[in-house]
């Protein structure tokens, strides 16, 4: 049993802590500046890359993989050596992985803002950032697997299994919902379309919440309590119980985001059942790791690193008791696309994953910088303003989710709905109001946060290489009870890595090329048909200014819905679909059958200046669709490209698809110039018109509907 | 809505794995021992030296 001398690695851990704190203040700045423009819309500017559509992204992505990411990274880091008893496998590896993620998020934040997006929630950035992410993943993975494969302590603590865990099950999601054709170096289709990528997009989405914002956090959890409070976890046995239970679970709860949509019934209810049982392992953790403090509350109340962590599981708790209540049709009835949703991510978001970020930052500072904390008294206020901040952001937002879904469902005695969408938006402003300054303490809160870290550092001193010491694993292990198959694992561990790694890729090739080279896409509705190369490039002006975040495309068999937008939404129209656009959330009315309800002098407009239309709304202006062209010299790749997605358009038709283009356009021109709107036919507004007048008119249209389309 | 075949097919795929790495770690007997893996975890510390604050105090 020789014992080896090593050395931890915290120059990355450190790196990634401060990623951590800059993208946080980032993401969180981004945050806050659409939380504003919500009640005030000149606060877009009137700029397209600081209007709501693309700066919302930007706030997604940079608080879910930039700070919430390199929170993973720092806190993975540095708990996974010193449970493994080794060195992070190779240190090339982990600047690899440093720098290449902090790339991704400049990446992204640049393209976003240009309007480069895929336009699926949470999946934005373009394909050749989505391989980029693909290859760090992997040199994450193979830095933290040669970890665990070179560790010294033969045991697996189990916040080593929801590493892992995280690890595979985001690596699958990342692939499967990246699947993408290109058609130009920054832009690309949905490999699948309506109701099917409706379906990944959101198994991706609530898997991406359980494996990138709770897994990981989990394990943090499992390693941060018991050594920040020098308790022991409450029951081990609980948590390797709940750990599997867990992670079984959450795979299947993705249809809860699609209830009373045109997804099949019986997926909407295995959404649902599996949604309620998944409240069980979710308290186990919670339970798990308050009572661990049990006999230690006395150190909560002097410590704010406790005190961060205790509000960050009770937050956890919160969360994961509220989402399974929204996972049953008759709540989400109401809930769904209201901003009940937003109140509830921002529980976990800022509860869960800010508070434990936060509680890691200050254990983490003084320990790497051998020094204490400059302030616990401003630590203890940052965590009292964040608290605030975090009531006074998800309260608002409740009330305002449930006051405007009663309000759209309200009828008049004499049968006509009782208020007009406008009036239920102006209804909730106050709410919105309030929830902007609940923001804006917990932001408060962050730089506190940074001003104390700042001066910790600044009074410390590095320990960039951790001195340690411990046994090497014996060749032979110790007595346990199956010893057969323990030492033909532990053997063959790259072994098995690898061939489990090829079993999964050929399986799933296998599996998928066939499913998409068959024509599954048959229209169940005969008079849908698909977009003119017109309206494509409509369509894809709607994707690029991210109407899709406050617009719905979705109508659902509701009384009050069909009163107020038209025949409810048939799985069959949105079959040529790339990416589809539902939305998840109606800060303005629902679009699914706008086609057609207005002329188009009232959509040009209406989109130069929502408040000329209608006063009071809170829409952002988009001038520049006015002086923009339409990129004309795309059209072909476009129409090649949904060619290739089985989009039934004629042979050869990209070669004369913009000779179609211009008819069309014409005709709007036309058509504008009677009602005294001059306008040139080749600009993004003509584009966008076309589209919008399209959406929804297909399952009433005659068979000879778009006669361009022979 | 044939795609939910490529999703369970992923699903299945993720969840045997795991099933197996359950299965790896029941047999393995990374389960026999479930006093010590969350005591010794707090003992982590390199320093071979045991500090104060290190020794877990028992509040009756």
């Amino acid at each position: 049993m020789q014992v080896e001398k090593f050395y931890y690695d915290n120059k990355s851990v450190r790196m990634f802590g401060y990623a951590t704190v800059l993208w946080g203040v980032v993401g969180m700045l981004a945050g806050l500046l659409i939380a504003v423009q919500i009640y005030l819309p000149a606060a877009n500017f009137n700029l397209p890359f600081t209007t709501f559509g693309r700066v919302r992204p930007v706030h997604t992505n940079a608080v879910i993989f930039a700070f919430v990411g390199n929170g993973i990274f720092m806190g993975v880091y540095y708990s996974l050596q010193r449970l493994c008893k080794a060195r992070m496998f190779s240190d090339v590896l982990s600047k690899i992985h440093f720098w290449g993620w902090q790339l991704i998020i400049v990446l992204a934040a640049v393209t976003l803002l240009s309007g480069y997006t895929s336009g699926k929630e949470y999946a934005e950035l373009e394909w050749p950032i989505d391989i980029l992410i693909t290859l760090i993943w992997v040199v994450f993975g193979i830095n933290m697997f040669g970890t665990i494969i070179t560790r010294r302590e033969s045991h697996l603590y189990v916040a080593i299994w929801f590493f892992i865990a995280t690890w595979v099950t985001v690596a699958m999601l990342h692939i499967v919902n990246s699947f993408e054709v290109p058609f130009s170096w920054m832009k690309s289709y949905s490999f699948y379309a309506g109701v099917q990528d409706a379906l990944v997009q959101w198994w991706y989405g609530h898997n991406a919440v359980a494996f990138f914002l709770t897994t990981p956090y989990l394990g943090l959890m499992y390693y941060f309590i018991p050594k920040a409070s020098n308790r022991p976890v409450y029951s081990y046995r609980l948590s390797i119980v709940h750990f599997w239970a867990l992670i079984f679970i959450y795979i299947w709860a993705g249809p809860h985001h699609l209830l009373y949509t045109a997804l099949p019934d019986w997926a909407q209810s295995l959404g649902t059942v599996f949604s309620i049982m998944l409240i069980a392992p979710s308290w186990g953790g919670m339970l798990n790791g308050l009572f661990t403090l049990r006999g230690a509350w006395d150190k909560v109340r002097e410590e704010p690193v406790l005190k961060f962590m205790v509000v960050a599981v009770t937050c956890y708790g919160m969360a994961t008791f509220e989402g399974p209540l929204l996972s049953l049709k008759t709540v989400n009835a109401i809930s769904h696309f209201t901003d009940w949703t937003i109140g509830h991510v921002h529980i976990g978001a800022l509860g869960w994953n800010g508070f434990l970020t936060f509680g890691m930052l200050y254990y983490l500072t003084p320990k790497l910088f051998n020094t204490p904390l400059y302030s616990k008294k401003l630590a203890t206020n940052h965590f009292w303003i964040g608290t605030i901040g975090i009531v006074l952001y998800a309260i608002p937002l409740y009330w305002a989710g449930f006051t405007q879904a009663e309000m759209w469902k309200q009828f008049t005695e004499e049968g006509q709905l009782k208020y007009t969408f406008l009036e239920t938006v102006t209804h909730i402003i106050p709410m919105y109001i309030t929830r902007s300054i609940g923001g804006l303490l917990y932001l408060t809160g962050v730089f506190i946060m940074v001003y104390n870290l700042g001066k910790t550092i600044a009074a410390g001193s590095f320990i960039g290489d951790e001195e340690a010491e411990a046994p090497a694993l014996p060749k032979v292990p110790e007595t346990h009870g199956k010893q057969y198959w323990h030492r033909w694992i532990e053997a063959r561990p790259i072994q098995m890595l690898i061939v489990s790694l090829v079993a999964v890729a050929i399986g799933g090739i296998i599996e998928m090329v066939p499913t998409f080279l068959i024509k599954s896409n048959i229209p169940t509705i005969s008079s849908v048909k698909p977009y003119t190369p017109l309206e494509l490039q409509g369509r894809d002006v709607y994707i690029r200014e991210g109407c899709y975040l406050c617009h719905s495309q979705m109508i659902r068999p509701f009384r009050d819905e069909v009163a107020r937008y038209g025949e409810y939404s048939k799985a069959g129209e949105f079959v040529y679909d790339h990416p589809f656009q539902w939305g998840s959330k109606r800060t303005g009315p629902d679009l699914a059958r706008i086609g057609g309800k207005y002329p188009n002098a009232w959509h040009y407009n209406h989109m130069w200046d929502p408040r000329s239309i209608s006063p009071g709304s809170i829409m952002p202006q988009y001038t520049w669709l006015f002086d923009n062209k339409i990129d004309t010299a795309l059209t072909g790749a476009k129409i090649r490209a949904m060619i290739t997605l089985g989009v039934p358009y004629p042979k050869d038709y990209d070669k004369i698809a913009n000779d179609d283009l211009v008819t069309q356009a014409k005709s709007i021109q036309e058509n504008l110039k009677k009602d005294k709107i001059e306008t040139p036919g080749n600009v993004e507004i003509v584009a966008l018109i076309a589209y919008l007048q399209r959406v929804g008119t297909d399952i009433k249209a005659a068979p000879k509907q778009v006669a361009s389309l022979k | 809505m044939s795609v939910i075949i490529v999703l369970l097919i992923a699903s299945v795929t993720v969840a045997s794995l795991f099933l197996a790495g359950f299965l790896w770690s029941v047999k393995s007997g990374q389960y026999d021992d479930e006093v010590s893996p969350p005591l010794r975890m707090l003992f982590d510390d390199n320093k071979p030296a045991v500090h104060k604050e290190n020794i877990p105090t028992e509040k009756v």
